[in-house]
């Protein structure tokens, strides 16, 4: 799977899309390889925050379970209601339709030290 | 060649439920010959259960049978080498059971009074003094029930002495390779968990430690020998650079099977600890528990321990609870008791020799394997192994074949699988702990058994990555089965309503 230009990307393996102060956050197909098949999400309630580099939920597989990483600090708009019932969804559209949650990004200048595609690509290399 | 096991015909069994035929009981009772007694009326509605719908009714010999057979299926430490990593599944003596079984101890009761508990105190106490002195530490107490809560209860006490101290702190160091309970103590102590990363030995990463360590640090959770199965060389280090900045460590002694006997927590600088009375000092775990979480502190933690504890009256025990700093109780009366026992038994009987000799056999094991498996599987971490021993399955996965296919593959050949995936800082990881139990003819038929899988692997991967093939049940549907757990049985009725 290809890691789309559009996000920005933590070591943690978490993507981030920015649109003005909004952002989406989601795992990359790196992450959900890695964990194998996904049977749960725990997620925050909405109007909770997020702070940056600080845990905001996990996700578990039959491996293992992993936090989630916030890769900016916000209030939390919407969750993903997707992944109550279908957590598979992560396994195959980890960019898409699989997205965790969106938050109101206090700063939106905080994404400036995210990896690009292809400095998360060639961190995976490494 | 599989050379442990062939297989043999055992039966097929109905659930409970299913052999179920009404009236059916294992009792004869005469006929009334007092008056009826309505309970709900005596005892109130409340008191009074509902029956069950379709509760079984078998024989007494259906349920014997029953239970026996499934008893067959099963798979014990009884029965052969069991290789689960991290949980020390070590044999469980006899003399253990023989002992628990001792009248005055198997028919005690905790609201006996202290003249007549004067035995099970002393178990108590010389179990206390034998931890104390097996650790290093100064006092321990044997209340918690299982290994986390043993962490809890340690963090607890830490979190105690530190708010004594005027500020109880923030975080609490973990490394990565920590088990999965060690965060989630802090965080249930009211911690934020900060991670260290491991070096390229498997060790705390002591440089970049230096940088975690601040005055908002409460302390550090470390396993020694950490789940690599790798010695932290620089533990004193560690502690005495936590120890500076008015920080406490915390060890995990889930691992202490590689210690006993050879060096005590206390002496490299720990400032509290669990044990696990369950892994290393032989108590039935693994569904035969349960288990027993002892937590041994140096003497400034001493006044927090959970209460009541023992005080010498005269020429006898008593209970003192008169313990202003104490973080209360925290397990109904004193713990697990039978399994005090045992551990006290198993300690009794080995001497210190003897546990000794028990560690470095332990090690030598593990050791054993290693040596015999390096050729065929990637080692985790060149660093010298302890009493287990993890690979990756870095040279399987390129036939497609990952550690867990392998652990099932194990299955056909006789053995219980050793952990799988685990701990998350190897890719792939196959943890095997053989314990100081197994003798040279099991850990030979063992290595032949991974040898011959690795040959597999390279031959015909896809018998390894379809196993198991000789079980009762082939290879299950793990992610179905977390994804839709069937959590218990209903009638066929009830079940199809739901499933619409």
């Amino acid at each position: 799977m290809s890691y789309p230009e559009n996000l920005k990307y933590t070591k943690e393996h978490e993507w981030l899309l920015v649109e003005g102060d909004m952002g989406t956050i989601g795992i990359t197909d790196h992450a959900q390889e890695e964990l194998g098949d996904i049977v749960f999400v725990d997620l925050p309630k909405v109007g909770g925050k997020t702070s940056k580099g600080l845990s905001f939920g996990s996700v578990e597989s039959v491996k293992a379970v992993s936090d989630l990483y916030a890769p900016v600090s916000g209030e939390v708009l919407e969750v993903n209601g997707l992944l109550a019932t279908s957590p598979e969804q992560l396994n195959t559209d980890p960019h898409g339709a699989a997205w965790l949650i969106k938050v109101r990004m206090d700063s939106p200048a905080e994404a400036s030290d995210l990896l690009s595609a292809a400095d998360y690509q060639k961190y995976l290399g490494e | 060649m599989i050379k442990k096991v062939s297989s043999h015909i055992n039966q097929n069994e109905l659930l409970l439920f299913e052999a179920s035929s009404p009236g059916k009981r294992g009792y004869q009772l005469p006929d009334l010959d007092v008056p009826a007694v309505d309970p709900e009326k005596v005892l109130g509605d409340l008191n009074v259960r509902e029956e069950i719908e379709d509760f079984p009714e078998v024989s007494e010999v259906e349920a014997i049978r029953h239970f026996t057979r499934l008893s067959t299926w099963n798979y014990a430490i009884d029965l052969g080498l069991y290789p689960l990593g991290s949980c020390t599944m070590k044999y469980n003596p006899r003399v253990n059971e023989l002992v628990a079984r001792t009248e005055g101890l198997a028919w005690a009761h905790p609201y006996q009074p202290e003249s007549l508990s004067q035995g099970c105190m002393e178990v108590v106490a010389v179990l206390e003094h034998a931890l104390a002195e097996i650790t290093g530490m100064d006092s321990v107490t044997l209340q918690p029930a299982a290994g986390a809560h043993g962490e809890f209860t340690g963090i607890l006490m830490m979190r105690a002495l530190l708010e004594s101290r005027g500020n109880p702190r923030k975080k609490i160091l973990v490394p990565d390779s920590a088990h999965g309970t060690n965060p989630a103590t802090a965080m249930m102590v009211g911690y934020t968990v900060q991670n260290v990363k491991s070096n390229e030995r498997g060790m705390v990463d002591v440089e970049a430690l230096a940088g975690y360590i601040t005055e908002d640090v409460a302390g550090m959770m470390i396993t020694n020998p950490n789940t690599v199965g790798v010695f932290e060389e620089n533990i004193r280090k560690i502690c005495g650079m936590l120890h500076e900045k008015g920080a406490l460590v915390y060890m995990d002694g889930a691992n202490m099977n590689a210690l006993v006997g050879v060096t005590r927590p206390g002496d490299f600088g720990i400032d509290v600890m669990h044990l696990n009375l369950h892994k290393t000092f032989s108590t039935p775990h693994g569904g035969g528990g349960p288990g027993s979480g002892a937590v041994a502190v140096v003497k400034e933690m001493a006044p927090f321990l959970p209460g009541p504890r023992l005080k010498r009256v005269g020429d006898a025990w008593s209970w003192n609870y008169d313990l202003p700093q104490s973080i209360g109780r925290v397990r109904s009366f004193y713990g697990n008791f039978g399994v005090l026992v045992r551990a006290l038994a198993y300690i009794m009987a080995h001497g210190g020799n003897g546990l000794r000799q028990a560690t470095l056999d332990a090690l030598m094991n593990a050791n054993y394997i290693r040596a015999l498996l390096e050729p065929y599987y990637e080692i985790a971490y060149k660093a010298n192994s302890m009493h287990e021993c993890v690979f990756s399955d870095d040279r399987q996965a390129k036939k497609g074949v990952r550690t867990g296919d392998i652990a099932k593959r194990l299955i056909d050949y006789g053995f219980h699988p050793y952990t799988v995936s685990f701990p998350l800082i190897v890719r792939g990881a196959l943890m095997i702990e053989p314990t100081e139990t197994e003798s040279k003819r099991e850990l030979d038929l063992f290595v032949d058994a991974m040898i011959s899988i690795a040959h597999e692997v390279e031959e015909n991967p896809e018998l390894v990555t379809k196993a198991p093939h000789s079980t009762r049940i082939k290879r299950v549907d793990e992610t179905r089965a977390a994804r839709n757990p069937i959590l218990r049985w209903k009638p066929k009725s009830t079940a199809s309503e739901a499933a619409d």
